[in-house]
């Protein structure tokens, strides 16, 4: 073998590797996406049947619903699992830290 | 690697995006600005929570209707896994396809926008609910209003990258491009499951 037909064949091993791998990935986003929608149905159903349901409860569990669906598309479909994401994802705590203390603030220790 | 070069589907490399410097820092400065955005939003929801029902006659219960907001999350939802289906086809080299399911995406987040102009048109004209009425309903525009704000500059941005590049085909130089764009819109999708959540539903069930 020449080192030209090694090198064609790696090329060519390669690219269907990364389509294997491409595919693979694809499939797991549509299982995400069916499991957000999955997700947000229970939120609307949850409301739409408050008259069965303690109020006290919804409010939590729904807010619940959507910090697991944030992570979905944080690290699914924003591909934050993938390698190289450790500086955007501490960007992202940092934000979150920020959004939470500020939230806090404004419905506990500030009155209007 | 050469950025305006021309690829194969053989020869386009694994995250394109990531391929050259700009695209490299495009991809870290573009997760900052969202790590600000966060904080941005955060703000208004903030705003939003203390100033709930302040100074309003009408209450949430009365103004918000849950089939409207339904149709609203899953066009947006939708067109968050269509912008997915782009990338896939931007990491295979398929050029075609990609632009496709971006443009996919526009018509999904267009309808969005459409039902959000309707259900401000509806509260301003129908409710007498507008921007100054009480302090409730500025924190509730602000908040609303500036997501579709995000939604708009998101189609607009869409739109752009579409048609500069439908005769350039994919390179190097744009694959980092569509990719923020698409960070983008994702980011708009997860403040809307927000806003669907703290204020549309928990607003429905009082």
């Amino acid at each position: 073998m020449t080192n030209e037909h090694v090198s064609k064949t790696n090329v060519r091993e390669q690219y269907e590797y990364r389509r294997k791998k491409n595919a693979k990935e694809m499939k797991l986003q549509v299982v995400t996406f069916a499991l957000m929608i999955f997700l947000t149905l229970i939120a609307f159903m949850a409301v739409g049947f408050s008259e069965h349901i303690p109020v006290k409860f919804i409010a939590p569990f729904i807010l619940l619903l959507a910090i697991i669906q944030v992570i979905f598309q944080l690290y699914y479909f924003m591909h934050a699992n993938h390698k190289g994401h450790e500086l955007p994802m501490f960007y992202m705590y940092c934000g979150a830290a920020t959004a939470f203390l500020t939230i806090l603030a404004f419905c506990t220790i500030v009155w209007w | 690697m050469n950025v305006e070069g021309k690829f194969t589907p053989q020869t386009w490399p694994d995250s394109p995006e990531k391929q050259t410097l700009e695209g490299k820092n495009k991809f870290l400065g573009f997760w900052l600005f969202l790590g600000g955005e966060t904080v941005l939003f955060a703000t208004l929801f903030a705003t939003y929570l203390a100033l709930k029902e302040k100074g309003s006659s009408i209450t949430t219960e009365e103004l918000f209707s849950m089939p409207l907001v339904f149709a609203m999350t899953m066009l947006l939802l939708s067109s968050s896994l269509t912008s997915v289906y782009a990338i896939y086809h931007m990491k295979n080299y398929n050029f075609k396809l990609m632009q496709a399911w971006f443009l996919l995406t526009v018509f999904l987040g267009f309808g969005f926008l459409c039902l959000e102009i309707y259900e401000f048109y509806h509260y301003v004209h129908g409710e007498h609910f507008t921007y100054s009425s009480s302090a409730f309903s500025s924190a509730y525009y602000t908040l609303v209003g500036t997501h579709g704000a995000h939604v708009t500059f998101g189609l607009l941005w869409f739109i752009a990258l579409l048609v500069r590049n439908a005769k350039r085909g994919l390179n190097l130089y744009n694959a980092p491009k569509y990719y923020v764009a698409s960070l983008y819109w994702h980011f708009i999708d997860v403040v809307w499951v927000f806003i669907f959540t703290v204020v549309y539903l928990m607003g429905m069930v009082g």
